[in-house]
């Protein structure tokens, strides 16, 4: 690739228009091509972390119309994009989540409790990053997309072959970090796979506002990477397509962009009115191509999938929904000292100082 | 001993660093071959390979969001800034992330990376070539800020910052950069987030960090032979900032000036004012003064003498302390006469 001449090098080729598609909203399986259906076992994976995964967060959203929650940014009709690449990451491989990515990171294993102390308001993180190899959920956007970069090519250092899946959405690519972060990715040739999840609207601001790219995967081609397009509401889809990127960047084929064509039906958070921007109409075109009753009726059609199965699906969901509606409301031993300690690995005397005024304040009352 | 600059023993504790722990990695803008445009890094890709060190893209946001994610996998990564003003696209990501990274993690994720910035003016450079931005570095929690103003203090407080496990803004005068002392290297200095006393005296203190260290000292000894004995402390770590060592010399002498390159106004040396007035106050001959640059944009290279504190404006400074012998002599404002190139502070 390396042109000294001023010629084209050899260039990936264009993301295709339409987005790549294994299941048809009806249940069908659809072209093959190039990326394989997932085995009917991962298909079934995918649907019951969908259903599990959307559970979740409508009890999520409860929990911030009852106030439990400070805000929850719903994930609710993106539970594919989410859920297809967590499962496409191998267990060593780091994922890179937004404050929308609550399904991604309970697909990972996170403890729900855990993903919800960010939005509870008691600490920022709540979780482990080290132990499930999930970065801080990041508020500021695309600012974490460097951070995978770094990551994987501190780990290509040591010898291993991890990778990395940065979720970010449509807005964000439109911000400087994720263009800095594709062009590293790709000039250090480093495992991370972009994805995008396009859910059309930034807040209020829909996508041909954003970018007038014919797809925001067509961006990949700029930086010497691949770039797919594919059906965000396909949850096999891209599992199929994030794995194979994954596999391939981890052999060193290089990053790659993975834009998934979805929709957010909810809201922003629960405090955003999308009354002032959008038509129901387009609301209820999307619901209709809703991911997980896509994939049941193809798995019920292969008669892999029965009612007591989804009986027992259905039942892991609610013991994770009321798991959460009784751990969430326990007190987490908040300390006020905890302010001071972990500022820096040791605290400067003017941090002890401040420590000690603190408490002096609140035993005085 | 030899004689030593600055960006001579800045580049040995970088090369004695990545000898020492594999996991060191300097990267940057023109760090390889070319050596750094300062020449801090010359020599150390051909020494040590590519691998480690070695020229990235040109985005200073991702320099730092990639070394963020180098020291989550358990690098220590010291990556460059070129200039100050450069390093102004990856201040998102020092505040965001670099910054909040252990304390949003409740400790479980630290991140020992240095952010290495030449700043400061005096070099006779263009425009966003000379700023001082220290003081939005420390206005965020989460940061160590340092500033060598010796080769010997370059070469240990360097070594230092890469071995904390803190992120280290390491601040580079780059007008002292070919400053030069006689030295054996390695040498380690005081801790890193210590001030020193650089030169002793009773009447007054200046509190100086940085390219100004040399040019307080000057004054010092300028203000000797005006009959003022005047101690001189190097702040060294502004953030965290050394009160015990800056407080007891001003409770000595009773008066303090604080000098820096960066604009007054709302500068790191008002934090410092406020600070040493709430703790010397009944100590306190006079208001402590400011001595920065003046409340401008940095100015063109032929105008920057001008803005820049020199020992003419110090020394005013210092007369302008309420002096029991000069409130006999006369002017009420006790302002002296000297003739100098600047305004007063």
């Amino acid at each position: 690739m390396k042109r000294t001449d001023g010629s084209a090098g050899s260039a990936p080729p264009l993301p295709s228009q339409e987005p790549i598609r294994l299941v048809d909203p009806g249940g069908n399986r659809v072209g093959e091509g190039l990326h394989p259906t997932p085995e009917p076992g991962t298909l079934l994976a995918l649907l019951r972390a969908m259903i599990i995964g959307r559970r979740f967060d409508r009890q999520a959203g409860a929990l911030a119309r009852q106030g439990r929650l400070a805000v929850y940014p719903s994930s609710h009709g993106q539970e594919a994009c989410q859920v297809g690449g967590v499962l496409a990451l191998a267990d060593d491989d780091w994922l890179f989540p937004t404050y929308r990515d609550c399904v991604a990171l309970v697909t990972r294993g996170v403890d729900p409790v855990e993903v919800l102390t960010l939005l509870r308001g008691d600490w920022h993180s709540g979780y482990d990053p080290e132990s499930h190899r999930c970065a801080p959920q990041c508020t500021p956007l695309a600012t974490n997309a460097s951070h995978a970069v770094g990551l994987t090519y501190a780990a290509r250092r040591k010898g291993r072959d991890t990778a990395a899946l940065v979720l970010m959405g449509d807005g964000a690519t439109s911000e400087g970090d994720a263009h800095e972060a594709y062009n590293f990715a790709a000039v250090w040739n480093t495992p991370v796979v972009f994805l995008i999840q396009n859910n059309r609207w930034a807040i209020s601001v829909p996508l041909e506002k954003q970018s007038a790219a014919p797809t925001l995967a067509h961006k990949a081609i700029g930086y010497g990477m691949r770039g797919y397009n594919v059906d965000g509401n396909d949850a096999a889809a891209v599992h199929s397509v994030v794995s194979q990127a994954l596999a391939e960047a981890r052999a060193g084929g290089g990053p790659a962009i993975v834009e998934a064509q979805t929709y957010r039906l909810d809201p922003h958070t629960n405090s955003d009115d999308p009354q002032r921007y959008r038509d129901d109409a387009e609301v209820e075109f999307w619901r209709a191509r809703d991911p997980i009753t896509r994939l049941e009726a193809l798995l019920r059609g292969e008669g892999r999938l029965d009612d007591a199965e989804l009986e027992r699906v259905g039942a892991e969901a609610e013991r994770l929904a009321a798991d959460v509606r009784e751990r969430l409301d326990g007190a987490d031993g908040l300390d006020p000292e905890d302010l001071f300690s972990h500022v820096y690995a040791t605290a400067p005397a003017m941090l002890r100082r401040q420590r000690q005024e603190l408490l002096d304040e609140m035993r005085r009352g | 001993m030899a004689e030593i600059s600055l960006a001579r023993a800045l580049n040995r504790a970088l090369s004695d660093a990545l000898a020492d722990d594999p996991d060191v990695l300097v990267y940057g803008e023109d760090v390889g071959a070319l050596g750094g445009v300062f020449r801090v890094t010359d020599g150390l890709a051909a020494a040590f390979g590519e691998d480690r060190c070695f020229d990235s893209p040109l985005a200073e946001a991702a320099i730092v969001g990639t070394a963020v994610g180098m020291a989550m996998y358990g690098q220590r990564p010291v990556v460059e800034m070129q200039f100050d003003a450069f390093a102004l696209p990856a201040f998102e990501q020092v505040v965001s992330h670099v910054a909040k990274m252990r304390n949003r993690t409740r400790g479980r994720v630290e991140l020992p990376l240095v952010i290495r910035v030449p700043y400061g003016g005096g070099i006779g450079a263009v425009e966003h070539h000379s700023d001082s931005s220290e003081a939005y570095f420390t206005h965020t929690p989460g940061l160590r800020v340092v500033t060598p103003a010796t080769p010997a203090d370059g070469y240990s407080m360097l070594r230092e910052a890469i071995e904390c496990p803190d992120p280290v803004v390491f601040l580079e005068p780059k007008r002292r950069y070919w400053a030069t002392a006689e030295l054996d290297l390695p040498a380690r200095t005081e801790p890193m987030d210590r001030a020193v006393v650089r030169r002793a005296g009773g009447d007054v203190t200046l509190i100086a960090y940085g390219p100004m260290v040399a040019t307080a000292l000057e004054a010092a000894e300028a203000g000797r032979r005006e009959g003022r004995d005047i101690e001189v402390v190097d702040l060294r770590s502004l953030a965290p900032f050394d009160e015990e060592t800056v407080v007891s010399s001003v409770r000595r002498t009773g008066r303090a000036v604080v000098v820096h390159e960066a604009s007054t106004f709302g500068g790191y040396g008002a934090e410092v004012a406020a600070r040493v007035t709430e703790r010397c106050f009944h100590y306190l001959e006079a208001p402590v003064l400011r001595v920065g640059g003046l409340d401008i944009p940095y100015p063109p290279p032929k105008l920057e003498e001008y803005h820049l504190p020199g020992v003419d404006r110090i020394l005013d400074a210092v007369d302008r302390l309420q002096w029991e012998s000069e409130w006999v002599e006369g002017s009420a404002d006790g302002r002296s006469t000297r003739q100098h190139t600047g305004v007063g502070a």
